[in-house]
């Protein structure tokens, strides 16, 4: 399982919560199965490109995803993802 | 003054109440005041401000707060000081030092957006104030949060000047040192701001905070007789500053201060971390995040939340971006201190150093009205030039002591 922390403008679809589970591979496999189970985060999350939005930051253990695989990110069991607002700082 | 009427997404345009909120929950865009620009044009004048107080509250009207108690009332109004003699060794006519190195009360611009911050964290009903920090945001909120009796923590890296450490811990904040770069304690503050409910002032109460970098650009204009610069040279870290000084100046236009802005805004950074000038010289519009690694830690922001507007006003203003070896930096520092009698920290040594590099470059031509930005005080990051500047001359307490090291003729100078 991995754990997926959840910024406060994407908590109105995770019913409030700020941590939730999935089962993923990649990051972009995690993109997807979050979408499964809070329905339109993808759309948030991703452009309509399919790319992360420009002011949406990832971290899979505390390092930013641009300094791995970005969405090919892979993930295994026990990774913490954090979904970060970009816009903060300065 | 109650001149504000939302926040609006600048990506997506969807707007929000003035809260303590910065991320559009749309498409996670920046917030940013949204004024009303109307009731601002009929309110204000350059004699209404010439009459206001000598700080940044004197363009209270173009500020993000409901007033009319300000914290933080001596901020702003720094010097604008004829650089004369570094004009002539650059060969530039008419060079301007904005000097925020005696900004109160933290000798930092910093002062600046703290000032604001606080003031609208106040009114909005905030107890505890909190900040990420490479140094001089944090010495400015824990100063500001002694004065206004309130709580305060502040996140910094691990590896900052001591004086920047000291600058904290005499105000007795909560002092959280976190190992890590400021990428890092930028991103844990981030996490922190979502859990509680405190007035992050560079995350939720961002939007009113970054707009305390607007006064640096009135104060120059006003400064200058109400003339705009024909250039600028700002320190970029996170992009704001930057992003703000251009914002504030066509603000003077749009609210009928000024007939037009014709000024080229130019970005500086240190080698060790240069995301944002480096991507202005490859021509892209967006950023690679990098790891930090500069002299210049008050600018080492490897992932910089304001990139992406950074590079969109540099390239509107037709003007440029570059970047400075350590070395150059500290050159920078010495410079300006052996010519102006100003001692900057790193960031300024990373300003002036930039500064020269465009003038050789036939950026900034010598006729070109200019302003470097000043933005901190070379005694904050004594480590940075400590082996550069030489040692005392010790002698004895004996006249023979000193002639013999000096060697001064009875009506000259010398040096030893």
């Amino acid at each position: 399982m991995i754990k997926v922390r959840i910024p406060t403008p994407l908590r109105p679809l995770t019913k409030g919560q700020g941590e939730v589970e999935a089962q993923a591979k990649s990051i972009a496999d995690m993109i997807e199965t979050l979408n499964g189970s809070y329905p339109g985060i993808k759309d948030r999350l991703c452009d309509e490109t399919g790319e992360l939005r420009r002011f949406v930051n990832m971290y899979v253990n505390e390092e930013d995803i641009r300094f791995l695989k970005g969405k090919e990110t892979s993930l295994k069991d026990g990774d913490e993802v954090s979904i970060v607002p970009a816009i903060a700082g300065g | 003054m109650a001149t504000m009427k939302a926040l609006v997404c600048r990506e997506c345009g969807k707007e929000y109440p003035t809260k303590a909120i910065h991320v559009c929950e749309m498409c996670f865009g920046p917030l940013e005041v949204k004024y009303n620009y109307e009731e601002i044009k009929r309110n204000i004048s350059r004699k209404k401000i010439q009459d206001g107080p000598d700080s940044i509250w004197r363009y209270a009207d173009l500020l993000p707060v409901q007033g009319p108690t300000y914290l933080g009332p001596h901020a702003g109004m720094t010097p604008l000081v004829r650089a004369k003699n570094l004009g002539a060794f650059l060969g530039l006519d008419e060079l301007y030092i904005k000097n925020d190195t005696v900004n109160h009360p933290t000798l930092s611009f910093k002062d600046r957006v703290v000032a604001v911050a606080i003031t609208r964290a106040r009114e909005l009903g905030f107890e505890t104030i909190a900040c990420a920090s490479t140094g001089n945001l944090a010495n400015s909120v824990a100063a500001h949060a002694a004065a206004a009796g309130m709580r305060a923590y502040v996140f910094i890296p691990g590896d900052l000047e001591a004086a920047k450490v000291l600058g904290n811990l005499i105000y007795k904040p909560n002092v959280v040192e976190v190992e890590g770069n400021y990428d890092d304690v930028n991103r844990l503050c981030s996490e922190i701001a979502g859990e509680h409910g405190w007035a992050f002032v560079n995350i939720n109460i961002r939007p009113y905070y970054a707009e305390g970098s607007k006064t640096l650009a009135y104060e120059t204009v006003e400064q200058l007789g109400w003339r705009t610069p024909d250039q600028v040279v700002i320190p970029m870290a996170s992009g704001s500053l930057l992003t703000k000084i251009w914002k504030g100046l066509h603000e003077m236009k749009t609210v009928g201060l000024i007939d037009d802005v014709k000024t080229k805004i130019n970005g500086a950074q240190a080698e060790g971390c240069s995301p944002i000038s480096t991507a202005f010289k490859s021509g892209r519009d967006f950023f690679k995040p990098v790891k930090p690694k500069t002299i210049a830690k008050s600018l080492a922001i490897g992932n910089p939340a304001d990139g992406y507007y950074a590079l969109k006003a540099t390239a509107e203003s037709k003007g440029s971006m570059d970047m400075v070896s350590d070395d150059e930096v500290v050159e920078g520092i010495k410079l300006l201190a052996q010519t102006e009698g100003i001692f900057a920290e790193t960031a300024g040594g990373v300003t002036i150093g930039v500064l020269q590099k465009l003038v050789k470059q036939g950026t900034i031509k010598k006729s070109d009205v200019t302003v470097a930005y000043i933005t901190g005080n070379g005694l904050k990051t004594q480590e940075a030039v400590i082996d550069a500047v030489g040692r005392p001359h010790r002698i004895q307490p004996s006249l023979v002591s000193f002639e013999q090291t000096f060697k001064v003729g009875k009506h000259g100078g010398g040096d030893a």
